[in-house]
């Protein structure tokens, strides 16, 4: 099927705005091997500072998809069946943080959590709990602004289920608890690994909120993208080797789930 | 194992307003157009909705009053079969089958030892280890019927149990499940708008039209009297028991008639539509092969046709045009000539044919 097709069938008038577009997308990722160390690749990927990066990295985005499936999924349920009163608003809300300039929202966390915020207060007076400048925040940062990509999907997987799958799981005598676990969230699994995936890599990325709100400390705060723009202004080749790094991540995601859970309408 | 429903039930605009009692062993079959109320009703009775006042007990215990009481599905003794059947996709259908008696409490080998016993029941053991998407229509109402049947109800519930399959399994499926629930100790309430379905599966038809009730009797007296135009329209029809063998049907109450089946044979409900009954006042000649005199019993405007209710025997009814009617100057007491072609009358098989022969 990859047959070319006529010429006529080739507009130049989309054919030339859309190669260009190609280009746009694919010179950067050129010029990023081009330019990279592959000679001292290795001695730059186990330095100290690449290793902390990449464990705090690991850590934090984990924890931030581990936090959102917790808490994300049922949240999305409630949306879904749109048992709470204003859902519709509650819907916009939880959008926001993708719409958010993620400086933005690291801001609007330090008002919430800092110190001398709303409820960083309470807790830094009260549990001598302290978020910002603390791994812990990189984690916060990351699961306000990666949360929403798995609240999405989630509310789309349950909105699409079949909701006589849970009335005839009910009529047999099955508990809400265990309708929930034996059916409901067997049947969104291919979206959950898919929501997750996506919060995942959002939170991999993030960095606006994470600088505002937790700092860049290594070895505390500092994760893969704080360690390459710190290393842009020193040191432009770990900065690169960074960088190849977190693309190959990005590109075994995409392969691993392509066309098997990230088409659109899957469940 | 009785119900007694007497409620009402808001859906926005729509309101259900429904009284019956039903009696254990009994068959009931709920006939009405689409936005009748009828799913309405059966997802009320297993606790899918609430009622709004009223209330429904089973087996004499109250699950909702409308204020205090209310028992969700899990606390109430219904099995439900829904339309499209609902198999968990996910699960076996030896897991789908047990599934009930596993969230009832029953331990995993209890629950898969039952559901074994009832797929064996039913003939479809050697579905056991299957998944549903791989389950033609029939065996997936089969093993939707043998889910709700494993927990043991007091009720069962079916919400258009065929009309998801096609028409040659129809029948076949009608006529076994015309076997099951004749043997269900419980009483059945079945959702249609199938009119053979409910003749041929139930032993008293409520006939429900935006959301009340407009007719509660047997099956032959609402074929006989239907009392709105839908269910003139849908069911007013003349029902006769017989044997058929090669075309040729002996009625249980004496007479014999033509059929163009020729390959069913044994027990039938022979159905014939009023608009296929030709009245004459003189006996007619040519090719309706079933001909037979009657006196005209009743008149009535049923649309833009008179229905005409003739004794026989066989008794039948007529419908024809007002004008017809003055043409041939119909009265209670006429005497007239009744003809019904033999490819007019269809046959449907009351029980499944022994020697497995269609």
């Amino acid at each position: 099927m990859n047959r070319s097709q006529p010429t006529s069938q080739r507009p130049l008038f989309l054919l030339i705005p859309g190669l260009v577009a190609i280009a746009f997308l694919v010179i950067p990722l050129v010029g990023l091997l081009a330019e990279a160390p592959w000679g001292s690749f290795g001695a730059i990927l186990t330095s100290q500072v690449a290793l902390e990066a990449l464990r705090i990295s690991l850590i934090t985005s984990i924890a931030a998809t581990a936090i959102a499936i917790v808490i994300g999924t049922p949240l999305a349920w409630l949306l879904a069946r749109e048992i709470l009163p204003g859902t519709r608003v509650l819907r916009a809300l939880v959008i926001v943080p993708l719409l958010l300039p993620p400086v933005v929202s690291g801001v609007i966390l330090l008002t919430a959590f800092g110190r001398r915020g709303l409820v960083g207060q309470w807790l830094y007076s009260g549990l001598g709990i302290q978020l910002p400048f603390s791994t812990a925040g990189v984690v916060i940062a990351a699961t306000f602004v990666a949360m929403p990509f798995l609240i999405i999907t989630m509310e789309g997987a349950f909105r699409s289920l079949d909701g006589r799958f849970e009335d005839a799981a009910s009529t047999l005598g099955a508990s809400q608890w265990t309708t929930f676990r034996r059916i409901t969230l067997p049947l969104v699994g291919p979206s959950l690994l898919a929501g997750a995936v996506l919060c995942w890599a959002r939170a991999l990325g993030e960095f606006g909120a994470t600088i505002t709100f937790a700092g860049n400390f290594p070895g505390v705060t500092q994760s893969m993208p704080l360690a390459v723009y710190q290393a842009l202004e020193t040191d432009r080749s770990t900065a690169i080797a960074l960088s190849l790094v977190m693309l190959t991540v990005c590109i075994v995601v995409l392969v691993a789930l392509r066309g098997r859970y990230l088409r659109p309408g899957s469940s | 194992m009785s119900v007694t429903a007497n409620f009402t039930s808001h859906r926005g605009e729509f309101t259900l307003k429904f009284k019956a009692q039903f009696e254990p062993g009994s068959v009931i079959a709920i006939l009405g157009p689409n936005g009748a109320g009828k799913s309405t009703l059966l997802r009320t009775i297993a606790g899918l909705s609430a009622v709004n006042t009223g209330s429904i007990t089973i087996n004499a215990v109250t699950v909702d009053d409308a204020k205090k009481i209310f028992l969700p599905p899990p606390a109430r003794s219904v099995g439900f079969v829904f339309q499209d059947y609902a198999i968990f996709p996910h699960l076996t259908v030896l897991a789908n089958v047990a599934f009930g008696p596993r969230s009832r409490g029953s331990g995993r080998k209890a629950a898969d030892q039952l559901a074994r016993e009832i797929l064996t029941q039913l003939g479809i053991d050697d579905l056991a280890e299957r998944r549903p998407a791989s389950l033609s229509g029939g065996q997936a109402q089969r093993v939707a019927l043998a889910r709700a049947l494993a927990t043991k109800p007091d009720v069962l519930l079916l919400d258009e149990p065929l009309a998801a399959l096609d028409i040659q399994t129809r029948s076949k499926i009608r006529i076994e499940l015309a076997q099951q629930l004749s043997t269900f100790a419980g009483c059945t309430v079945f959702v249609t708008h199938d009119p053979l379905d409910a003749m041929l599966l139930a032993d008293r038809v409520i006939v429900l039209e935006s959301g009340t009730i407009v007719q509660d009797a047997t099956p032959a007296e609402i074929a006989r009297r239907p009392a709105t135009p839908y269910a003139a329209a849908l069911i007013g029809v003349t029902l006769l028991r017989g044997n058929t063998l090669r075309g040729e049907l002996t009625l249980d109450d004496g007479g014999v008639l033509h059929t163009a089946d020729v390959d069913t044979s044994g027990p039938v409900l022979a159905v014939i539509r009023p608009e296929s009954v030709s009245v004459h006042r003189v006996q007619p000649e040519g090719s309706p092969r079933n001909v037979w005199p009657g006196t005209v019993m009743a008149l009535e405007a049923s649309h833009d046709r008179v229905r005409v209710q003739i004794d026989g025997p066989p008794d039948v009814v007529a419908a024809v045009t007002p004008g017809a009617v003055a043409e041939l100057g119909l009265a209670p007491g006429t005497r007239v000539w009744v003809s019904v072609k033999a490819v007019d009358l269809d046959v449907y098989p009351t029980h499944l044919d022994p020697t497995g022969s269609r």
